[in-house]
């Protein structure tokens, strides 16, 4: 059927992992322990990157829990033991203006939730299996991907890559001790 | 039960207004940067899902490129961490707010 997404067995297994993320999201920022917050985070990538599957987006899907789930998140926590204090658990969670915060993340969020509740999105014709197809051959996503990002989006892969040396560069200068030798 | 689009926006839209209140009202730094790679994988999931939704790969391949900046922007965000916390010995980004020293 055109414009729908996902029906029957699939649709409530996207409910599942959508009331899931969000929760773990409602969770990481709750969470008094940075320690917790990022598992949490880490439900909530996993429950993501489900819905990514869902979607017939393999690819993005399988990065999304290999850079983020087995990258970022080691590299925060990490961080959390670097930078961990014993007095974490006694100070307070949220900073003095979070009333001020959730009535404007509130009011930000209701126009945009009003009308994507409301909207009917054009009905177009689906291409099923389109996003597994390259040239048309049923190929699998990750080529598909491949054959798009390598073709058509060659120069922002190739400045992804130098924006990852200089993130790697960056984060070893900002890490370094300063050296305070005055000669 | 049939999911279209407008479901999974509402989910993405959700979860960026989460990340949201995250940014603004969270006094760890380190949940901070936590709240803004929740507000990422929220712009991912919005380009995923209207990359399923028009049958275009375009939407999948970005949110590979959203990912890969996700990760340099937390491998910086991170140093600048450990940077403040040497600095500062606090985590505290209420005690960071006038930019001074």
């Amino acid at each position: 059927m055109t414009g729908t997404l996902l029906t029957g067995g699939a649709g409530w297994a996207f409910a599942v992992f959508s009331v899931l993320a969000l929760g773990a999201a409602v969770a990481v920022v709750v969470a008094k322990n940075p320690v917790h917050s990022a598992l949490f985070l880490l439900a909530s990538f996993l429950m993501v990157a489900c819905i990514f599957f869902l979607q017939e987006a393999e690819f993005p899907g399988a990065v999304q829990i290999l850079v983020y789930a087995g990258g970022i998140m080691v590299l925060f926590l990490f961080v959390i033991m670097l930078v961990h204090q014993r007095t974490a658990a006694t100070t307070v969670a949220f900073q003095n203006q979070w009333d001020i915060a959730l009535l404007f993340s509130v009011v930000f969020l209701l126009p945009f939730l009003y009308i994507l509740g409301t909207e009917t999105f054009p009905e177009i014709p689906q291409n099923p299996n389109a996003l597994r197809m390259a040239g048309g051959h049923l190929v699998g996503n990750t080529e598909a991907v491949a054959l798009v990002l390598y073709r058509s989006y060659l120069l922002p892969f190739e400045v992804a890559s130098v924006f990852l040396l200089v993130a790697m560069v960056g984060a070893v200068v900002l890490g370094k001790r300063s050296v305070e030798k005055v000669d | 039960m049939t999911i279209t689009i407008n479901h999974v926006l509402v989910v993405s839209f959700l979860l960026f207004g989460i990340g949201l209140f995250g940014v603004l009202a969270r006094r760890n730094f380190l949940t901070v940067l936590m709240s803004v790679e929740l507000m990422m994988n929220a712009v991912n999931l919005n380009l995923v899902a209207f990359s399923k939704r028009l049958s275009d790969l375009t939407g999948q391949v970005f949110s590979v490129f959203v990912i890969t900046i996700a990760a340099g922007e937390a491998a910086i965000g991170l140093a600048l961490t450990i940077s403040l916390f040497r600095q500062r010995k606090t985590l505290n980004v209420e005690e960071a707010h006038t930019l001074q020293g």
